[in-house]
């Protein structure tokens, strides 16, 4: 893009800062977008599961109903509650949206359409996605309540748990590209299932790590069956309680953007990302990016799928999963993959 | 190489991102108050306890399990942080490098079944 904007006869630095802000434009504003159509989509997912309409008012199909509730919220009055610590309580949706936009900086949407092309790029991932975990905490302490204390204490032991397990599933897959550059990660997959499937998945030995992965994205990000942190029979809305007006409505873009990226990193890291499913000449025709969004699409469907079937665990359940199944077996699957890679590629007996 | 100009647009993203937030925080404040929908009571700005005024200070003692597994997690994520470095070079370190790095993870791995077998992984 620098080129682009150099043949306007911009100066090199100018046209690369430019490019950058387009870029972080391009990625950032329609991102929210999506977070307001997946939204939508989700909850046309449920109704259609609980056999009702789902949102039809707003726009054809009800299609402009989250953008409805958006306005809505943002003309409500702001409530700070005169007990909250109102520095921190103002910081805490600060945060978790900042944090859920930053971490786009490093997902490739097609070959070389990547803003920041780090050569860590899945470790910013995952070191960018456990900073959200601060927006609960602070939101759950400066709101000086106790559904939103209470709430911020499971969210801080459920999320770090399962951190865990998914630091040990992207060491596997590092492990297996022997990259943590997610274009590399990308490239390396391809014709990786019997020469022609283009996805990690197809391994035997990384499927049982994709289904772990994809379990431990829906308990990292909060979502049912794992919605422990607002589960609303004992928690009202968890952390978020006191909030209201757009700080309420930026957790809930954060949590969206969040569902999304881990859709992204699970298509990315297990689904060939911005290839086509499958090596055939025509299916390079269309462009990456439309794959990647096609495959995203497919997860969120799983994730608002199993919201809607899946009952939600108990709080003990929860801890047990995380740290006495996928935790070991995580481990267990670290030292199966490096010990088949010495031996198949690195060092042969 | 390490080149820091790469990591130029994560800063400036991240200082985007921030503006953006500040911005969707800060703007309804100043738009409700010009709409005339700002008007803060005693009742409606006292913490929500199901309609009741607070009983307690809701900053009240927790569990010490959240305390085990804030300690667990970060003995574990530490493991996986000296696992990172190691995952991409083990075709310079070879079985060496393999083998310690095992014995590192037997370790780890003894300590959590003793962690298990005293219970601290129990929620009941």
């Amino acid at each position: 893009m620098t080129e682009y904007f150099q043949s306007f006869g911009m100066s090199y630095e100018f046209a690369w800062f430019t490019a950058t802000i387009a870029g972080i434009l391009l990625i950032a504003l329609p991102l929210m977008l999506a977070v307001a159509m997946i939204i939508y989509v989700d909850r046309k997912v449920l109704g259609a599961i609980m056999m009702r309409r789902g949102p039809n008012v707003v726009g054809p199909f009800g299609l402009l109903q989250s953008f409805a509730d958006g306005l809505k919220v943002f003309l409500q009055e702001t409530i700070i509650p005169s007990a909250a610590n109102k520095g921190l309580f103002l910081l805490a949706p600060i945060i978790t949206f900042t944090v859920a936009l930053a971490a786009w900086a490093v997902i490739p949407f097609n070959s070389g359409a990547v803003l920041a092309d780090i050569n860590v790029g899945l470790l910013y991932v995952l070191a960018v996605s456990s900073l959200g975990v601060y927006g609960v905490v602070i939101s759950g302490w400066a709101s000086n309540s106790k559904y939103p204390f209470f709430s911020a204490m499971r969210a801080a032991a459920q999320m770090i748990s399962y951190e865990v397990s998914i630091g040990f599933i992207l060491v596997c897959v590092v492990l297996w590209a022997n990259s943590f550059n997610l274009n590399d990660i990308i490239v390396a997959q391809k014709g990786h299932g019997l020469g022609f499937v283009n996805a990690f998945a197809f391994n035997p030995l990384l499927f049982p790590l994709f289904v772990m992965f994809l379990i431990s994205a829906m308990a990292e990000t909060a979502r049912a069956p794992f919605d422990l942190t607002e589960a609303e029979s004992e928690l009202v809305a968890g952390y978020q309680t006191e909030y209201s007006s757009m700080s309420f409505a930026l957790f809930w873009l954060g949590e969206y953007a969040n569902i999304l990226l881990m859709c992204a990193l699970c298509a990315i890291l297990f689904f060939g990302g911005w290839l086509p499913p499958v090596e055939w000449e025509p299916l390079y025709a269309i462009p990456g990016w439309i794959w990647l969004f096609g495959k995203m699409f497919v997860f969120f469907f799983i994730f608002s799928w199993t919201w809607g079937t899946v009952p939600r665990y108990r709080y003990d359940q929860l801890m047990r999963l995380g740290w006495k199944v996928f935790l070991p077996l995580s481990l267990l699957f670290v030292f199966l993959i490096s010990g088949y890679l010495m031996l198949t590629r690195y060092a042969p007996l | 190489m390490f080149d820091p100009l790469e990591y130029l647009p994560i800063l400036i993203f991240m200082f985007i991102a921030l503006g953006i937030s500040v911005l969707f925080v800060f703007l309804p404040m100043g738009v409700s108050r010009l709409t005339g929908v700002h008007e803060p009571t005693t009742e409606k700005n006292s913490e929500y306890e199901c309609g009741f005024p607070a009983f307690e200070d809701p900053r009240s003692p927790f569990d010490v399990r959240f305390y085990l597994v804030a300690i667990s997690f970060i003995l574990f994520d530490l493991e996986a942080a000296f696992l990172f470095p190691w995952a991409v070079s083990l075709e310079y370190t070879g079985w060496a490098g393999w083998t310690a790095m095992m014995v590192f993870l037997g370790i780890l791995a003894i300590g959590l079944a003793y962690e298990w077998k005293m219970g601290a992984l129990n929620w009941e």
